[in-house]
């Protein structure tokens, strides 16, 4: 299972790649490994506003139905809108292709919040 | 003996394909009295895709799709959380009895004295089986009870002035409560309930505040534990200024044992087609009466069925009640079969199947245990949750499940609740006796066993089934769920 270095991680198996004032997020490897073939994607509007740790969206696999958090707090800029249509890309190509949204940071601060990739490997290993 | 066995399967095609122009299911004397006119725009000559069957094709045509389907009636049916339990055939003389099948909704008062007396019988009994004050039979099923809860405490707060958002929700309720608490404008907060699997009085108190409307706990919970802090909780929950809701699905472990009214909570769905044995799914429909705390009352749905001096009625008079929830009194050919069952049963009845249940469950938790991993080793109730850590081979809980099928078992619930990973959870209910048990237990055994000699046979199943194991990927992602003639041309 990858955990790339330059990406941060959430407990909650979503990934962030930080770029300047945009964020980008989508679910881990590991998130897409335990969910299954993912069936069904649910994102929020370009322009809706997000609270860190609330839920911004859901996935939906054969298994199970999940939210999906908000690493950080911010606007929605942009949404990846191949995911309705073809949501196995979370599974196929989970950091790449299977983005999500892009958000404009409003508090920088919260970043700090995130795990590296290391402490995210531990964590997922903790959890079995 | 192994319950699934191969047999000549009847193959059959949609009701529209056996259409052949003209043939008719009946046949009408010739017509003897003056053609009706009506205007020529009203008329239809033709209702496109309509089948012209005769009456055997469509006798077959039912027919054979029944012996397709499998039910509590053809064999164990161990799904965690649903409370399967067998429906005995008395409860369906019951509700097939003239005066209450054929009994008309507008039906005046005064003579459907014997259905609001029936009505009046449930909504006591009820309340007596789970400690509280009162109980409205309206709701259609349970996610309908849980939104008539909600409702209630919503009205209870909004007439106090309590502008409270959040509702609390441990990880290990039933799905359905965060749905109720978003539908009814409740921010959900999630609560971690921790590797004991059970919610804590401490972990409750640290989300206590004022901004807080409601608990919703399931209990027993979805690993089947029960929730042993729950009086404390709900005294923390009271404390604080909010209130209790408890999803009632799991009450198959308690009755007669544990009353939720006396142990503090304020509100809490029925599944009558769980605990009292009335048809679960397609055979339903469901009906989730609401039973509730004193401080609730004035909020229940109208009309409720009281009992005055002229024997019984329906009491529309209720300035804070959260309304009508379903048109006219729900669905009450359930509620004949749950009276008929009550009855039959007795609390003595009552109290022992609870009983059975937590013992079949518990005896199902030990054979098994030795061999399925079980990740919260906490003395279970009515369901045991087991996960497929221990199997080998890349065999999965999906495999076991479909194995089953081939062994003649409906698969237990696979991958709930989510806080287990890969979980298979079991309900046996009181039903079943020993020996199917055995069987279901030695079959389970035998497809452990399978995963390490024969992993093949768990991968490819079901292999005895009509159709065996089935894309479930491409049936979610591109779903075909219209018949059109063009494509059986």
């Amino acid at each position: 299972m990858e955990f790339p270095e330059e990406l941060k991680y959430t407990e909650e198996h979503e990934w962030v790649m930080i770029e300047d004032d945009i964020v980008t997020v989508g679910i881990t490897d590991f998130a897409q490994d335990s969910l299954g073939d993912v069936v069904f994607v649910e994102l929020p509007e370009v322009g809706a506003m997000l609270e860190a740790g609330k839920s911004f969206g859901v996935v939906e696999s054969v298994k199970a139905v999940s939210d999906v958090y908000s690493p950080v707090s911010g606007e929605v800029v942009e949404i990846n809108e191949d995911l309705p249509d073809t949501p196995e890309l979370i599974n196929t190509s989970a950091y790449e292709d299977g983005w999500m949204i892009k958000i404009r940071l409003s508090d920088t601060a919260e970043l700090d919040d995130l795990l590296d990739a290391d402490a995210y490997q531990a964590f997922v290993d903790e959890q079995g | 003996m192994r319950v699934g066995t191969s047999g000549l399967q009847l193959n059959e095609k949609l009701i529209f394909e056996h259409s052949d122009p003209g043939r008719r299911g009946y046949s009408l004397p010739a017509l003897d009295v003056r053609v009706a006119t009506l205007p020529p725009e009203l008329v239809r000559t033709e209702v496109p895709g309509f089948p012209e069957v005769s009456e055997v094709d469509v006798v077959r045509h039912f027919t054979r799709l029944s012996t397709w389907n499998y039910g509590v009636d053809s064999g164990f049916y161990p799904l965690g959380s649903c409370t399967m339990k067998y429906n005995p055939k008395v409860n369906e003389t019951a509700a097939r009895i003239p005066g209450l099948a054929g009994c008309h909704p507008y039906t005046p008062e005064t003579l459907s004295q014997g259905a609001l007396g029936l009505m009046y019988g449930l909504q006591t009994a009820l309340a007596e089986i789970s400690g509280f004050s009162a109980v409205t039979l309206q709701p259609a099923a349970g996610a309908h009870g849980e939104l008539a809860g909600m409702l209630m405490i919503r009205a209870w707060h909004e007439a106090k002035g309590n502008k409270r958002r959040k509702v609390l929700i441990p990880d290990t309720a039933h799905g359905t409560n965060p749905a109720t608490a978003a539908l009814c404008g409740y921010d959900v907060v999630p609560i971690a309930s921790g590797g004991s699997g059970v919610l804590t009085a401490e972990t409750v108190a640290s989300f206590m505040n004022d901004d807080v409307a409601a608990l919703m706990v399931t209990n027993p919970n979805t690993l089947g534990l029960f929730e042993s802090d729950i009086v404390k909780i709900c005294d923390i929950v009271h404390a604080g200024g909010g209130l209790v809701y408890c999803d009632g699905a799991n009450l198959n472990a308690l009755m007669g044992i544990a009353r939720p009214g006396d142990l503090g909570i304020d509100a809490m769905h029925f599944n009558l087609h769980k605990t009292f044995a009335t048809p679960h799914g397609g055979g339903g429909p469901g009906s989730g009466p609401v039973g509730v705390a004193e401080k609730l009352i004035p909020y229940l749905p109208k009309p409720m069925v009281v009992k005055n001096d002229q024997g019984y009625g329906l009491d529309f008079d209720r300035p804070q009640s959260i309304g009508r929830l379903r048109s006219f009194y729900g669905n009450f050919g359930i509620m004949v079969r749950a009276w008929a069952y009550i009855l039959t049963m007795g609390g003595s009845g009552l109290k022992q199947a609870s009983e059975m249940a937590v013992l079949n469950a518990n005896y199902i938790r030990a054979r098994l245990e030795p061999v399925y991993n079980l990740p919260h080793k906490h003395r279970s109730l009515h369901e045991v949750v087991f996960n497929d850590a221990n199997l080998a081979n890349d065999c999965h809980t999906l495999d076991v499940a479909k194995r089953l099928i081939d062994y003649g078992y409906h698969p237990p619930t696979i991958y709930f609740p989510l806080v287990v990973k890969g979980a298979i959870m079991i309900e046996p209910t009181e039903t079943e006796s020993m020996e199917t048990l055995d069987e279901f237990c030695d079959a389970m055994l035998a497809i452990a066993r399978e995963s390490q000699e024969n992993p093949d046979l768990l991968h490819a199943a079901p292999t005895i089934t009509r159709v065996q194991r089935l894309d479930e990927t491409a049936a979610a992602r591109q779903p075909c769920l219209c018949w059109n003639p063009a494509d059986f041309v």
